[in-house]
């Protein structure tokens, strides 16, 4: 049998790994959805988002690496979308006080939970409406670190990447934005009981 | 002295969101451990501080619409 023409070998190889890593970026899609979420205001805003980070994932596949963090790559294209959009400033964050210690929910939920001591009991007090209202009510350049590393399980090193920012900067956001999600979770039990 | 600390239930605060995060190096690790091991008043904070994380990212996890999901495949190149 005669060898294919070079060409065809080429284009035919190059369709191979552009299936592939069409395939390997739809199957992460849940996960950047999940990131995508909370960075949009709304759902429909998220929709919107993955179907754009994925239109253009598709378009310059060429450019992600075999081997590199893929997942990562298509955060890195849906964090740059969203900041086209204008949906948030790139300007430092208002810093505002906040409480001294790191345990003030967990006082404030086991004070009026009456002391029975059960830790992981003590969090069902909040509802999942609570916690969804206390993430969205955190700023924009906080959350983003909040959703990547708490929820999303990047690394630090990886969401520093993501949001082009030092991981110096991801570490001291993510120590304020738990700060401000434990405030904001605070308030929302004291409204509950009131 | 080297690993004491004034109050170690401070040192421990300050350690708990890295111990959480799998950050520590292997003997800041084990000393938070080993204080977590002898002290009830901080062990409850860590189980909670733990709880927490799970119970928060489990509230936000919301499950992508099968609809965009749809919608994402069908953004596939065609094979010419």
């Amino acid at each position: 049998m005669a060898d294919a023409p070079p060409d065809a070998t080429r284009i035919a190889s190059e369709a191979r790994d552009r299936v592939r890593f069409e395939e390997e970026a739809l199957a992460l899609s849940d996960q950047v959805y999940r990131v995508a979420r909370h960075q949009a205001n709304s759902r429909d805003d998220a929709d919107e988002l993955v179907q754009e980070t994925y239109a253009r994932a598709f378009r310059s596949w060429r450019s992600y690496q075999p081997g590199t963090n893929l997942r990562a790559w298509l955060l890195r294209i849906l964090t740059n979308l969203n900041i086209d959009r204008g949906r948030r400033s790139q300007r430092a964050p208002q810093m505002q006080p906040l409480e001294a210690n790191d345990y003030f929910l967990y006082d404030k939920l086991a004070e009026s939970d009456g002391g029975r001591g059960d830790e992981e009991r003590v969090v069902e007090r909040l509802s999942q409406d609570d916690i969804v209202s206390a993430l969205s009510a955190v700023p924009h350049d906080f959350r983003d670190v909040i959703v990547l590393v708490d929820i999303g399980d990047f690394s630090y090193q990886d969401a520093a990447q993501i949001l082009d920012i030092p991981i110096g900067t991801v570490m001291s956001r993510l120590h304020r934005g738990r700060r401000i999600l434990k405030r904001e979770l605070a308030e929302s039990v004291v409204e509950d009981a009131s | 002295m080297k690993g004491v600390h004034d109050d170690p239930c401070s040192h421990c605060e300050e350690m708990m969101q890295p111990y959480l995060d799998h950050v520590l190096s292997d003997a800041e690790m084990a000393e938070a451990e080993m204080h977590l091991d002898e002290c009830e008043w901080c062990r409850r904070r860590y189980r909670f501080e733990e709880s927490l994380r799970r119970y928060v990212r489990q509230a936000v996890s919301e499950p992508m619409p099968i609809e965009l999901k749809q919608k994402l495949a069908a953004l596939r190149i065609p094979l010419s």
